[in-house]
């Protein structure tokens, strides 16, 4: 099972000829993912041969669904056509949009949201400025190490690369069953809340970690979503109680305003809903493991 | 990026929203030209990125330019909240104003929509108004994609009850509001107030824009806008060097990857120095994904130029950011600093896990320098670090 990706996934890759996406649809291969093509209107018709693999390029998103049945896409395009290239994969209707790309105005991320909606949101998309998503051992879209960690019954949502890798690393030895990385904007796709109804509704999860940091009022409201809808234990993390208010913490959505936002407000909201939450990433770790230990 | 009220203005009657002349200046005898300029009466606004200037004084009348100068001598240097007034805006009088009203566009992160709030209780601070008399703020959603018509304008008019004999100039405004907001990429257009005054007109006149940064790719003008005067010395360098530093009030150094993990490095430092006479993270420094060896040393020197940094703790999980090219890195920075006659003193945490862990931790030992420390555990190496600060 696992959600959102598996070993059924069939990814194409969206600016797979450029440096950044040829890095990664290399790694993402030698994680067993299956990459059945690349899109650049430029090159379409030709093909890369990645370590054997022989990846053909499509034109379109459209064209490349047609020919090889895929399902996914992962988006290293710029964040000046990533607008443009997040529409064209809602366009063509491929179900899971996976947008890494750091850096994409918010007027650009709330177009494309817009667009989304008003397409009936047939595409879930996840991003941007995302690490992606790994189901370990069985497929891998994006850009986080495949190697950290094997497959096992944890679910992981962060809305941060590093700290999804380092609580991977923690966790290491009881393995996850599929780790989330929704990204640090302001507008972004898949939500906590999603990514919990969906570890909920996973039968290959048994505990689900939950990581936020400052800015919006994402945590607060999962923290109402699993009052209301989880039963499986959730621990959490928030990062950025140390942040001052008015100063983005490289993340554009990593802002404090005022009272609201901060880190404080969303670990009690965690806990009021019977989140267990961890003052660091390691403390994190060691209440999921007593959890699990029973 | 929050700009001055000037430049908003500025912005404003580029895109046609109604507003008084105006222009900006840093020296009081510069007051004299301008007021004349404005036939010989102007008002005199502080220029500060904190609201409530014109209770603390820093908005004033002057019905000469002998006095416009008095005006700006007193203003300029004022502390406002703790800003400094560097620069006053020499703005002309409003005819008498009759009402004053809020309009505003912004992000609303929790529906991934843009939002257009109004009311007709304008002049005072939104905030009071959204507690008090919720019912007197209008809070409109806007698709991003299908913008706003005058139509839609109309709307939002409308559902904040405006008189009808001002309904349709402030629709108009709505839309050139709206305009502003596209056209700059913004992330906050708000006039307040929007004033009725004597003549009938409809004015803008006080305004906030706040812009976003990611877009700075197809908007080469909103550099000049930046306020590099008030920028942190080491915060700009670091800007000028692309790296994403924030100045903390802290001693302990702090340099990791990915925002996330940095935010979180700083949290663990703080806990930790509760236990250590209450140190505290000096800095906030993300290196970023895949940082090269340049990249690390780049960042280290920033940190160990800030004379308040004690200790420094590199915190890196390498995902794609290779552990030896961090661990070369640091080993290049001590030594470029060297050979630049800079003694180093502080010493150094680092604490490496991930791709090439391994590599990079022999780097560093095969080193052996004798600032440079390895604690192989976030939390250990977040404790070594206060401990050193502390004792400093």
């Amino acid at each position: 099972m696992a959600i959102f990706l598996n070993k059924d996934s069939k990814v194409i890759v969206q600016g797979m000829t450029g440096a950044t996406g040829m890095k990664h649809t290399k790694l993402m291969l030698g994680d067993g993912t299956n990459i059945v093509g690349g899109v650049n209107p430029r090159k379409a018709g030709t093909s890369v041969d990645i370590d054997g693999h022989e990846i053909p390029v499509f034109g379109t998103v459209a064209e490349a669904m047609e020919k090889t049945g895929a399902n996914v896409s992962v988006l290293f395009v710029p964040p000046a056509f990533a607008k443009a290239a997040v529409v064209e994969a809602i366009d063509a209707e491929i179900p899971l949009a996976v947008v890494i790309t750091e850096g994409i105005a918010v007027h650009d991320s709330a177009a494309f949201w817009a667009y989304a909606k008003s397409k009936g949101n047939k595409t879930r998309i996840i991003g941007p400025n995302c690490p992606g998503l790994i189901t370990p051992g069985q497929s891998n879209a994006g850009i986080i190490p495949g190697d950290i960690t094997k497959p096992g019954r944890i679910g992981l949502v962060s809305k941060s690369g590093t700290l999804t890798y380092q609580m991977m690393y923690e966790l290491r030895d009881i393995g996850f069953s599929s780790a989330v990385g929704i990204g640090g904007d302001p507008v972004i796709g898949t939500t906590h809340i999603d990514a919990l109804a969906a570890f909920e509704a996973d039968p290959d999860t048994d505990l689900i970690v939950m990581i936020g940091e400052i800015g919006g009022d994402a945590e607060e409201r999962a923290a109402d979503f699993i009052k209301a809808n989880v039963t499986k234990p959730v621990v959490g993390y928030v990062a950025g109680f140390t942040a001052p208010e008015g100063k983005t913490m490289g993340h554009a959505g990593a802002i404090v305003s005022g009272s609201s936002g901060t880190a404080q407000a969303k670990k009690e909201a965690l806990e009021a809903a019977g989140v267990k939450v961890g003052k660091t990433p390691t403390e994190t770790a060691k209440l999921a493991r007593e959890i699990l230990a029973g | 990026m929050d700009l001055f009220e000037y430049q908003a203005r500025d912005l404003f009657a580029k895109h046609g929203v109604p507003v008084l002349a105006g222009e900006v200046i840093d020296t009081p005898e510069a007051a004299r030209e301008a007021t004349e300029r404005l036939g010989g009466k102007s008002v005199v606004k502080a220029q500060v990125k904190v609201g409530g200037r014109g209770k603390a004084g820093g908005v004033k009348l002057a019905s000469t330019p002998d006095e416009a100068v008095a005006r700006a001598t007193d203003i300029l240097g004022m502390d406002i909240k703790g800003h400094t007034v560097h620069k006053v805006m020499i703005a002309e009088t409003a005819p008498e104003i009759l009402e004053e009203y809020y309009v505003s566009y912004l992000l609303d992160r929790t529906n991934r929509t843009f939002l257009a709030m109004a009311s007709v209780q304008g002049g005072m601070d939104i905030e009071e108004v959204a507690e008090k008399t919720p019912e007197a703020l209008a809070k409109v959603p806007v698709d991003a994609v299908e913008g706003v018509s005058i139509e839609k304008a109309r709307e939002i008019v409308a559902q904040a009850k405006f008189p009808a004999e001002v309904a349709e100039q402030v629709a108009e405004v709505m839309v050139t509001l709206w305009k502003t907001f596209v056209a700059e990429d913004a992330l906050l257009v708000e006039v307040n107030p929007l004033a009725k005054v004597a003549s009938g007109d409809i004015l803008a006149l006080d305004g906030k824009v706040s812009l976003d940064a990611n877009a700075e790719f197809r908007q080469p003008e909103h550099e000049a806008l930046e306020d590099k005067a008030a920028a942190n010395p080491l915060e700009a360098a670091a800007k000028a060097k692309g790296l994403n530093y924030v100045k903390l009030d802290g001693q302990v150094g702090i340099i990791g990857n990915g925002a996330g993990l940095v935010m979180s490095t700083l949290d663990v430092v703080a806990y930790a120095g509760e236990n250590h006479g209450g140190v505290k993270p000096a800095n906030f420094l993300d290196i970023g994904g895949g940082a090269s060896a340049q990249v690390m040393a780049n960042g280290l020197e920033i940190i160990l130029g800030d004379p308040d940094v004690k200790s420094v703790f590199v915190n890196v999980f390498g995902g794609i950011t290779a552990c030896d090219e961090v661990a070369n890195g640091i080993v290049q920075a001590l030594e470029l600093l060297k050979n630049k006659g800079e003694e180093v003193t502080k010493p150094l945490v680092v604490r490496l896990d991930g791709n090439n862990a391994e590599l990079g931790r022999k780097i560093l030992s095969d080193a052996n320098h004798p600032l440079v420390q390895r604690v192989d555990t976030m939390d250990g190496a977040a404790d070594k670090a206060a401990e050193l600060a502390a004792a400093k």
